[in-house]
């Protein structure tokens, strides 16, 4: 099989295991309990570091616009600027790089070791769907995982742009004319641009990262290779679906 | 009927349940081929097991056993040949409906991040064939006392030994209540000893269980403890069957390499 042969087949298992998946949300509420500790995994896995990482990535947003705004006396502006960056772009992105992180790939590494000893192979020989049970949690806990983290970030980022924008003497813009900036210039519609980017990320995290996992094949090592690539592509198609998000909801007046 | 009348009155299946009786199933492969690449792992293979019976498949490693099992499971699909159980193609969706089938693999492939309990319970609760919990816990904790392990049903799979992990799977294998059960290579990695507990287990399972057996392995002597029949497969062809005893006197010559190999000095000819 030729590299091209080799990456349309590729796309096309996954876009059967994306509907598969999709298949198998009937069975969410009978498993709800899988979802919901798959869910409690994300938050685990993410909560503290997304945080962190939010809070100095608004600080620097604002440490990078303030001072060339207050050059221009348009300093009061910054709250717009920080806050939109974050909804549109930033948290979105941000959650989902760390999530694929974190969370994709424990996916791989599981469903992957899994594959290697024969346990996915027991699943089928006891008559139970792989998908249903393995990939399906996972897929319902990404997608509603996702935005609810992306929702934290912002808000925690744009914290850490007012501190920034308050504190620093060049900006100096205290935190009463930052946040009705803010809110002035961020619509509802703007957090759910975000929020449709999150909940499209969500579903490539997980459905490449159970690809992954499911499809090793060897031992050990394949498990870390698996890994490996799991991350890298989710990382890879986050980047490209960003892209193609935002020029199709520029298209359709939504951006 | 499937497990045994006593069994069933201690672990009360008689309550309208879904966990029916099981129907000890035949199965005939007829002239099954299966390549790997370049490599033909099965060549035109012919083998019948009869309905209750423990049919135990030796050969050397490589010789395709695994891959074998795994064409009945449905695991694998055969190049071309057929495999039957009672008369029907084993993909044939009927045979699913009608039949269980349970594999106890050489790995164990148990679950990890299970206790032993939710592991063996695992098919009851998957496929919703109990309500209640109580029932669930009885049917653990009789496969448990098949196997030798009561009081493992909260130990986490990591904290059990090979031979114990192989004892929860044909556990976990026994607590389907299927109508045939495939055991890969159930001593490979034990000790002597273990390999012997192992044994017990399978041949304690046909008195709680009526199921038909297929095991695979290279333990000659595991074969002449459990088998009712032994079938000798070699570079992909089942080369002799026959009961223990046949195959003890069998003239062979491939045969009789296999359950003759010893491990001799050269100088003194002294088993090691």
């Amino acid at each position: 099989m030729n590299s091209i042969t080799a990456f349309f087949y590729t796309t096309g298992e996954i876009l059967q295991l994306l509907m598969e998946s999709i298949f198998w949300c009937k069975a969410a509420l009978s498993n709800r309990e899988k979802i919901f500790r798959q869910m409690l995994e994300i938050g685990n896995q993410t909560l503290p570091v997304a945080a962190l990482i939010s809070l100095f990535i608004g600080g620097v947003l604002a440490l990078q616009s303030g001072p060339t705004l207050a050059q221009f006396g348009i300093e009061e502006n910054i709250g717009g600027i920080v806050g939109l960056s974050f909804v549109k772009e930033l948290g979105p992105v941000m959650a989902s790089v760390l999530v694929a992180g974190r969370i994709g790939s424990a996916m791989a590494a599981e469903l992957g070791s899994m594959s290697v000893y024969q346990e996915i192979d027991a699943l089928k020989t006891m008559d139970i769907n792989p998908v249903r049970f393995l990939v399906m949690p996972r897929f319902i806990a990404c997608f509603i995982a996702l935005p609810l983290l992306v929702i934290y970030m912002d808000v925690i980022g744009w914290f850490g742009g007012a501190v920034v924008s308050s504190v620093n003497s060049d900006i100096n813009v205290p935190f009463s004319v930052y946040y009705r900036n803010l809110s002035e210039l961020v619509d509802f519609s703007d957090v759910l641009n975000g929020l449709a980017k999150a909940t499209v990320f969500g579903i490539i995290i997980s459905t490449v990262c159970c690809y992954v996992g499911l499809k090793t094949k060897g031992g050990p090592r394949e498990i870390g290779t698996s890994v490996t690539r799991a991350v890298v592509l989710s990382f890879i198609l986050i980047l490209v679906f960003d892209y193609f998000i935002t020029r199709l909801l520029i298209l359709l007046n939504l951006d | 009927m499937g497990i045994r009348a006593e069994t069933t009155d201690e672990i009360k299946l008689d309550t309208g349940s879904n966990y029916r009786q099981n129907i000890p199933v035949g199965v005939k492969l007829i002239k099954l081929n299966k390549s790997f690449g370049n490599n033909q792992v099965l060549r035109d293979l012919d083998l019948e097991v009869n309905p209750g019976e423990t049919l135990v498949v030796i050969g050397k490693t490589g010789s395709g056993k695994s891959v074998l099992l795994r064409h009945i499971i449905g695991l694998e699909e055969p190049d071309s040949g057929e495999i039957l159980i009672n008369g029907m193609d084993v993909n044939d969706p009927e045979v699913r409906k009608k039949h269980r089938f349970a594999m106890v693999f050489q790995s164990s492939a148990l679950f990890n991040s299970l206790t032993v309990a939710d592991n063996i319970s695992l098919y009851l609760r998957e496929h919703r064939l109990f309500d209640d919990e109580s029932t669930i816990s009885q049917i653990v904790s009789h496969t448990l006392s098949i196997v030798g392990l009561e009081g493992k049903e909260n130990n986490m799979p990591s904290e059990l030994s090979g031979g114990m992990k192989k004892r929860v799977a044909i556990a976990r294998a026994i607590a389907m209540n299927p109508d045939l059960i495939l055991v890969d290579e159930p001593t490979s990695e034990l000790d002597p000893m273990m390999a012997r507990t192992i044994g017990d287990a399978i041949l304690n399972l046909r008195k709680h269980v009526e199921v038909t057996q297929i095991v695979v392995t290279h333990d000659i002597d595991l074969a002449y403890y459990i088998a009712d029949r032994i079938a000798v497969l070699d570079e992909g062809q089942i080369i002799e069957v026959g009961a223990p005893q046949e195959i003890d006197r069998s003239t062979n010559p491939l045969v009789r390499k296999f359950i003759t190999t010893q491990f001799e000095r050269e100088e003194g000819g002294t088993r090691l």
